[in-house]
């Protein structure tokens, strides 16, 4: 099964729209809200006048920031705690779930208002009078540290100013260097859009004191960990998190939001389902948003092409407030990985976290590896062109070619082989043939360009013991427990989540191929705090190195209780049994026991008549087992990407022509799913790169809040992308594996906009629009007119 | 005002208020909840129908304007339990992965080959240029529509 493209197990309920969203779930006689938002970007609020709200028609309460604290509900934290480089801690300000005095950015929570029906909810919400006195927003990352502190006590709007790296030794490659090359680099702010915006529908039972939240999340336990312990909002033992099918998360519903605390309090206080489904402007407004850098890097090379040297100083955008992996993102996911896959001996990164009037900013597919990656591929790109040399070779030159290797910030890299996947790119992407297309595209009055991107990720998140030494406010590891029932079928139960990823099937094809078991009859079970054993929830392409390898151990642990009663029951010692495609065997003998006898068995531990109790004396009866694994290493998947773009400089539109991958996952369980994987992300990279882009004008007001403004990639609008591997096993990990999941969108935008750059000769930012390209490309020949 | 329309083969008869739209009055009034709401603009998709044999974004449609109609969600494409070809073509070639815009690509999928009896690679992206995914970069989703090519 390990290897195999078996189709999924989950597939039909959402082919014949039996999935059951958070939206789809209706409780009997539930209510519903609306939320009262912040038009402003920045405002004091005066005060807040819900009386005429309260009498409308079909109107339950209408809740604000001041009952939410009568009642002693906690804010919202950040949960990984960053030092600065003079030793501070990092500064965060309060973040109540409803604002109580200030509001921060435009979609900020006011007010909820509960109504019999939608409609009544949404009128009511028109007849709320909050009175703001609006103050002047910090709506610009670069302008932040200069402006008026928009939160009491922290200055320069500075969270953090973090450093990682020898800084005297990058000095000294700088130094010593035959050129520096040097670029500004900005990194646009992207709005996640997982196609089911998010929803929640709290539900308290007063007779039993059990509080219940349905939620779009990816990580219902650490949901309910946050929720209980911080929020103050109800013990967790009393406290079921229900995170049925989700329509995509992309690191937006990792974390707790505003709307889950309030949802679920406003429940529990009213003794009332209440259901909460956010629209999709609402969710660009108030979903957390990913990117948004602006950085100033240089690299140091020796005359042969050595790069020696790598300096990076970033200002990063964290929003209104600090979400919960908000600060991790810019950080330890960022600062170690700006290497990229090169063997340079001196690094150094510094990166200043502000706060502007916008919403917060948080893990999107990558989180911090697509940010490092643009800029290394990016400086890269540049430094070997102003070298002279050419931009494959260059490349080439500074690969890690040995493993296990410790690079000069923090991976110790245990696995690869660099110049295998990019030979492999290069000849499958017909680099040789590129001058003869470039010369075809020319004829026809078109600019042709390639770029190539190579990246490095560290997943498999993450080694509880490294990532807490680093500030990680809780281990990383993950867990799973095997249930065999009495006649043999499987439930598995995971702490990772799945929105997409298919670990109904993935994680089925480890367990059929552990225990024997065929895959219809292994049933995973995830996203209910009720149902299995705590875990830590799926991003960071964590879920197959962290919790399959959680699932690959418990399986271990049937296998070992298997062979002790095999053994009982054959009359053998249990380490002469061996275990093999689901049968128990005694070798050399015809006494086998197959795995469902073995499980019937444990359940009928008794003697009775002239049959013996199949289980040792002592033994506990039934056979279940569970695991929790932390890894000892992250997991370092690797690839390089070529993409092709032809640009028509009458309108400066942009056609991906070719788009070719060849990535480095380790060992891969279900290619079929993993090409699905490779697809998702190079669509969200590419439309990175080419279309997509957050916009804030200077009032903080979000220019782009619609799918009318905000420009989505559609399917017409890339190629069919060439894939291949090579593969090094992850040795960090049993299955071998390195994840698969945000490679696309970490590696496609350096390789997209070094093709655009290539193409049209001079510098563009992200997103190269139509428009943009065609406006540099202006600027670039009257530049020219102008020196001739 | 009182409708009356045929979904899924099954005839209906409803009060509905007049600016009920039709994805309100699938997923709300008959509970047929697999008919998907992503966005309120009408530009993603999920919430494609058949009215009449044609795919419609049923966000952009008034519940009364369907009357006397036929309507066919994604509930009703399976037949004595057996998938559509298009369903069974999207299990086969990996078509859908969070399964959220599924539905809707589905539906205008079915039209889409209704429409072009071999559609060219181009003729299928261009075609299912109103739906939005965010899961699988839509090459999938090609290859599922390519593999249903004459099974409609």
């Amino acid at each position: 099964m390990i290897g195999s493209k078996v189709e999924r197990k989950e597939d039909k309920k959402f082919l014949t729209g039996k999935g059951r969203y958070t939206a789809d779930i209706t409780l009997h006689n539930q209510s519903y809200a609306v939320f009262i938002r912040s038009p402003h970007a920045r405002a004091k609020i005066k005060g807040i006048d819900t009386a005429k709200a309260k009498k409308a028609s079909g109107v339950i309460d209408v809740l604000t920031g001041k009952d939410l604290a009568d009642d002693k509900i906690g804010g919202l934290i950040a949960g990984w705690k960053i030092v600065s480089k003079d030793g501070t801690d990092m500064k965060c300000p309060a973040h109540p779930a409803l604002a109580t005095d200030t509001v921060n950015y435009v979609g900020d929570h006011v007010a909820l208002v509960i109504a019999e029906s939608l409609q009544e909810a949404k009128d009511a919400a028109d007849l709320v009078n909050v009175d703001y006195k609006v103050l002047k927003a910090v709506a610009n990352t670069g302008d932040a540290m200069n402006a008026e502190a928009i939160h009491e006590g922290i200055d320069k709007n500075l969270c953090f100013d973090w450093e990682l790296g020898d800084k005297a030794k990058v000095d000294e490659a700088f130094s010593s260097a035959d050129k520096v090359v040097e670029m500004d680099i900005v990194n646009n702010r992207l709005v996640p859009n997982a196609m089911e915006p998010r929803a929640s529908i709290g539900d308290y039972n007063s007779s039993s004191d059990e509080l219940t939240l349905y939620t779009t999340s990816q990580n219902p336990h650490l949901s309910r960990l946050v929720m209980s312990a911080f929020n103050a909002l109800h013990p967790e033992h009393k406290f079921r998190i229900v995170a049925p099918d989700v329509g995509g998360g992309f690191g937006s519903k990792i974390y707790p939001y505003s709307e889950d605390v309030v949802i679920a309090w406003a429940a529990k206080r009213l003794q009332r389902p209440v259901k909460w489904v956010c629209e999709r402007t609402e969710s660009f407004l108030s979903d957390c948003h990913g990117r948004d850098h602006i950085t100033k890097a240089a690299v140091a090379v020796k005359s042969d092409g050595t790069v020696t040297g790598l300096k990076v100083d970033t200002i990063a955008n964290l929003g209104g407030y600090a979400s919960l992996f908000a600060t991790v993102t810019p950080t330890y996911l960022y600062g170690p990985l700006v290497l990229g896959l090169y063997n340079i001996p001196a690094a150094y990164c510094n990166v200043k976290a502000v706060y502007t009037n916008t919403a917060p900013v948080d893990a999107y597919r990558g989180a911090g590896r697509p940010e490092a990656t643009y800029l290394i591929e990016r400086i890269m790109d540049k430094a070997a062109k102003e070298m002279g040399m050419d931009r494959a070779e260059f490349r080439k030159k500074n690969f890690i070619k040995q493993f296990p290797h410790q690079q000069c910030l923090v991976h110790n890299i245990d696995s690869g082989d660099y110049d295998a996947h990019f030979d492999k790119a290069l000849n499958l992407a017909d680099y040789a043939g590129f001058e003869k297309r470039k010369a075809e595209s020319a004829a026809k009055g078109k600019l042709r360009g390639i770029g190539f991107s190579t990246y490095i990720e560290a997943c498999g998140i993450a080694p509880s013991a490294a990532v807490m030494s680093l500030g990680a406010g809780v281990g990383l590891w993950e867990s799973a427990e095997i249930r065999f029932n009495p006649t043999g079928n499987i439930s598995v139960f995971t702490g990772t989540h799945s929105h997409g990823q298919g670990h109904d099937t993935t994680f089925a094809q480890i367990v059929s191929d552990k225990l024997g078991v065929p895959v219809e009859n292994i049933e995973i079970v995830h996203g209910d705090t009720d149902k299995g054993p705590f875990g830590m929830g799926t991003y960071g392409s964590r879920s197959l190195a962290v919790g399959g390898s959680a699932i690959s151990k418990a399986c271990d642990k049937i296998v070992e209780k298997g062979k002790a009663v095999a053994a009982n029951m054959l009359e053998a010692k249990p380490e002469d049994i061996e275990f093999k495609d689901g049968e128990f065997i005694v070798p050399n003998t015809n006494k086998k026991k197959t795995m469902g006898e073995i499980a019937f068995a444990c359940y009928l531990p008794g003697t009775y008549g002239e049959i013996k109790s199949p289980l040792p004396e002592g033994m506990e009866p039934g056979l279940k087992e569970t695991a929790f694994y932390d890894p000892v290493n992250f997991s370092f998947p690797a690839g390089s990407h070529i993409c092709e773009v032809e640009i028509d400089p009458t309108t400066g539109e942009t056609k991906v022509d070719t788009y070719t991958c060849v990535d480095d996952f380790g060992n891969l369980i279900n290619p079929m799913i993993v090409e699905g994987q490779i697809h998702g992300g190079l669509a969200q990279g590419i439309g990175q790169a080419l279309y997509e882009n957050a916009y804030y004008d200077e009032t903080g007001q979000l220019v782009t809040a619609s799918y009318m403004d905000y420009c989505m990639p559609r399917a017409d609008n890339f190629p069919e992308f060439r894939i291949d591997y090579t593969c090094t096993p992850a040795t960090s990990n049993p299955l071998g594996v390195k994840g698969c999941g945000e490679a696309g969108a970490i590696a496609s935008p350096p390789a997209v906009m070094n093709a655009v750059v290539d193409a049209i000769g001079t510098e563009v930012t992200m997103p190269a629009t139509a428009e943009k390209v065609w406006r540099a490309l202006k600027d670039k020949k009257s530049a020219q007119k102008k020196a001739a | 005002m009182k409708l009356s329309l045929k979904v899924n083969g099954k005839k209906i008869e409803k009060e509905v208020d007049d600016n009920t739209l039709l994805v309100s009055f699938i997923r709300e009034n008959l509970n047929l909840t697999g008919t998907h709401v992503g966005c309120d603009t009408s530009q993603c998709g999920s919430c494609v129908v058949h009215v009449n044999g044609k795919s419609v974004k049923s966000c952009a449609m008034f519940a009364v304007d369907a009357n006397g109609s036929e309507v066919t969600t994604i509930e009703g494409l399976e037949k004595d339990g057996k998938l559509h070809p298009v369903q069974e073509s999207f299990k086969k070639h990996h078509g859908l992965q969070c399964g959220y815009c599924t539905p809707g690509m589905v539906m205008s999928s079915i039209d889409l080959l209704k429409s072009h009896k071999n559609p060219t690679e181009e003729e299928i992206r261009k075609g299912l240029e109103g739906n939005i995914c965010r899961c699988t970069g839509y090459q999938n989703i090609v290859a599922s529509v390519k593999g249903a090519i004459g099974k409609v």
